[in-house]
């Protein structure tokens, strides 16, 4: 029973790690840029919830109708500005500004909003309330709701991307990014829009992880970030569901993995992470997928 | 009338290929100089400023190794911080068998260089962005394992073991000396390579790869060789690191913290020529110690340098130098002297300026 259980809460984390993923995926599939610093924006984005649940009182849950626009307007410019330079210049010039963006970003945190650990709703009855299954299992409403929500919005950006005109601009680009210049699109600008869609789902990501766990300024890069690259890794660098089931994968390893010895949680899973690596480098899914 | 036309146009006798257009025993008696210098300074400055010294130690030695691979290699590890902390690691494991911290740090080296072989061949097929999380990731699954095991501090780390005997002024000269030699070995381990073959083959990887690979370099032999390399330098500059903080701890000899160091001060300095670690690492703790009380702004200064000068000064600092002085303190390259004046030597090197890996 204490396996099935790990099974099940490995399966539902696993929501929460796609919620990570997608975006570093989606960058990743449409520029081929590898955002060093998309754990440190998920973790600005829980900061400016933070802020903006002190500052104006909205329910928590309702945050993200404020810091998703945010995050996506940010996206766009960094991408229009930082990043479109560093493009211009070559993969490394793009590793180092990220990497650069990410040392920046973590440090001015720490600077200016200290080492401290903060929750998001963390008195909520969401975060706190879970529901058995059978005697022995328990599952926590807060990982089902973020698992439901990692569906959601992998379905709403699928759609977006095979029905709508951008979505069909970005899909063009990524696929051969001068023959749809040629054709007209302004390759730069869609850009831009598939950042402000990938910093869309790490607005989501860096919420889910406040109320999840805390935030702090390390946990961008040591946490969020390891476990986003695991995810899209395992299941296919550039592919959307595949970051779903990269990170189930994921999740379900380091639930095992914590099942046999409570301090191999995370080992379990960076282990799978190297054997798929070895294996399969293109990842479980290599069809590439709808980005 | 291109540069090989010219020469292959001339009488054989008419011109040579040489290294440098200036005698380089100038520049080797002035590095035998800063370095019988830097030997004496435990007697003449005090233990904080050798105790900082140190600290550019670990830093030079970093960059340069970072340099190696990402400048010449094309190899952008994230993940270097791996054999720092290996290489700390390795002191302990040494001295609990009864080593002392500096007989164990030249075998620490050597261990970490070992243990490249394994992680090399778990991310040998990975290119860009691949490469650098696979290596990231790999550091961060290494930093798990050292946790694991309680006997070498587990999760908060331990004291060096072995220091029992030395005095405290001993004690920081060794300490220093140590880097001292760690950094001039470094050094002058890189200047050889790159004026070997290998350094004939990585150069022609950082120019143009699919060109070296049609030439017949072995481009995967010399990558694993650097990477081994680097791996032994990295692994020393960490066992100095150990030996200087007299205790190791995981999450700070496992940080990225030093990747993203070792790589800016490369980028800052330039990337693909020996002197940009220098310079960068002159900049690096001219950033460090001018801002040190202001706690974590000299990373964030630092960030924000290292941006800029990859996004607007892409040769670094020492290539602004070179595009207007045109100098080379040391020749890894080849010169083509044509027979009728000496100002008519060219560089072959450069030619075409845009040759960044990536």
């Amino acid at each position: 029973m204490a396996w099935v259980n790990a099974i099940i809460q490995g399966v539902l984390t696993g929501g929460l790690y796609a919620l990570f993923a997608c975006g570093l995926s989606l960058m990743f599939g449409v520029m081929k840029v590898v955002n060093l610093a998309h754990g440190d924006l998920a973790v600005v984005a829980g900061y400016i919830a933070i802020g903006i649940i002190a500052a104006t009182h909205v329910p928590v849950l309702w945050s993200f109708v404020i810091v998703v626009p945010v995050m996506a307007v940010l996206g766009y410019a960094l991408q229009r500005t930082l990043i479109q330079s560093a493009l211009d210049r070559g993969v490394l010039t793009t590793l180092i500004v990220t990497l650069g963006l990410s040392l920046v970003i973590e440090n001015g945190l720490l600077q200016f909003f200290t080492a401290n650990t903060r929750g998001i709703g963390t008195g909520l009855a969401l975060v706190q309330d879970s529901f058995s299954i059978g005697s022995q299992i328990q599952v926590a409403w807060l990982l089902v709701v973020f698992f439901a929500v990692a569906v959601a919005a992998l379905l709403g950006l699928q759609y977006f991307l095979s029905r709508s005109r951008y979505g069909r601009l970005i899909r063009a680009v990524a696929d051969d990014q001068e023959a749809a210049q040629l054709a007209g699109a302004d390759y730069r600008h869609v850009f831009g829009i598939a950042a402000a869609l990938a910093l869309a789902t790490v607005a989501l990501g860096g919420i889910a992880y406040g109320m999840y766990s805390d935030l702090d300024p390390t946990a961008g890069t040591d946490t969020i970030l390891l476990f986003a690259f695991a995810a899209v890794v395992i299941g296919g660098l550039g592919s959307l569901w595949g970051t779903l089931l990269g990170g189930i994968v994921l999740g379900v390893a380091q639930q095992i993995g914590a099942q046999i010895n409570i301090s191999d949680e995370l080992l379990a899973g960076f282990i799978v992470f190297l054997v798929v690596l070895v294996l399969r480098p293109q990842g479980l899914t290599s069809r590439r997928a709808q980005s | 009338m291109s540069l090989v036309a010219e020469a292959s146009t001339q009488p054989a006798a008419a011109f040579r290929v040489t290294r440098s257009r200036r005698n380089v025993a100038w520049t080797g008696i002035g590095a035998l100089v800063v370095v019988a210098v830097l030997a004496l300074f435990p007697y003449i400055v005090y233990s904080g400023t050798t105790a900082i010294l140190v600290q550019a130690f670990i830093v030079l030695t970093l960059a340069s190794m970072w340099n190696l691979l990402a400048g010449y290699a094309g190899l952008v590890s994230v993940g270097q911080q791996a054999f720092v902390g290996l290489g700390a690691y390795f002191v302990v494991i040494l001295g609990l068998h009864g080593i002392s911290p500096f007989a164990a740090l030249p075998f620490a080296a050597i261990a970490c260089g070992v243990a490249a072989l394994p992680l090399w061949w778990l991310v040998s097929r990975l290119r860009s962005g691949y490469f650098a999380i696979a290596t990231w990731v790999l550091a961060a699954t290494i930093m798990l394992f050292i946790e694991r095991f309680s006997s070498i501090g587990g999760g908060s780390g331990m004291p060096l073991p072995g220091f029992t005997g030395y005095s405290s002024v001993l004690l920081t000269a060794y300490t220093y000396w140590a880097g001292l030699a760690v950094t001039v070995l470094a050094m002058v381990g890189i200047y050889l390579i790159l004026r070997s073959r290998l350094g004939l083959v990585l150069t022609a990887i950082r120019d143009d790869e699919v060109a070296a690979r049609s030439s017949g370099a072995r481009v995967g032999l010399a990558r694993m060789l650097v990477f081994v390399v680097a791996g032994v330098g990295c692994g020393a500059a960490g066992a100095v690191l150990a030996i200087s903080q007299l205790q190791v701890q995981p999450s700070a000899d496992f940080s990225v913290q030093w990747t993203a160091e070792m790589a800016f001060a490369t980028i800052i300095g330039g990337l693909g020529t020996i002197e940009g670690p220098i310079i960068g690492t002159a900049v690096y703790m001219i950033l460090q110690q001018t801002l040190a009380s202001y706690n974590a702004w000299y990373l964030i200064v630092l960030g924000l340098v290292a941006i800029l000068v990859a996004l607007f000064a892409r040769r670094g600092l020492w290539g602004l130098a070179d595009e207007h002085l045109n100098v080379r303190l040391f020749p890894v390259g080849y010169w083509l002297r044509l027979g009728d004046g000496a100002d008519r030597a060219r560089r072959i090197r450069w030619r075409g300026s845009s040759s960044f890996p990536g």
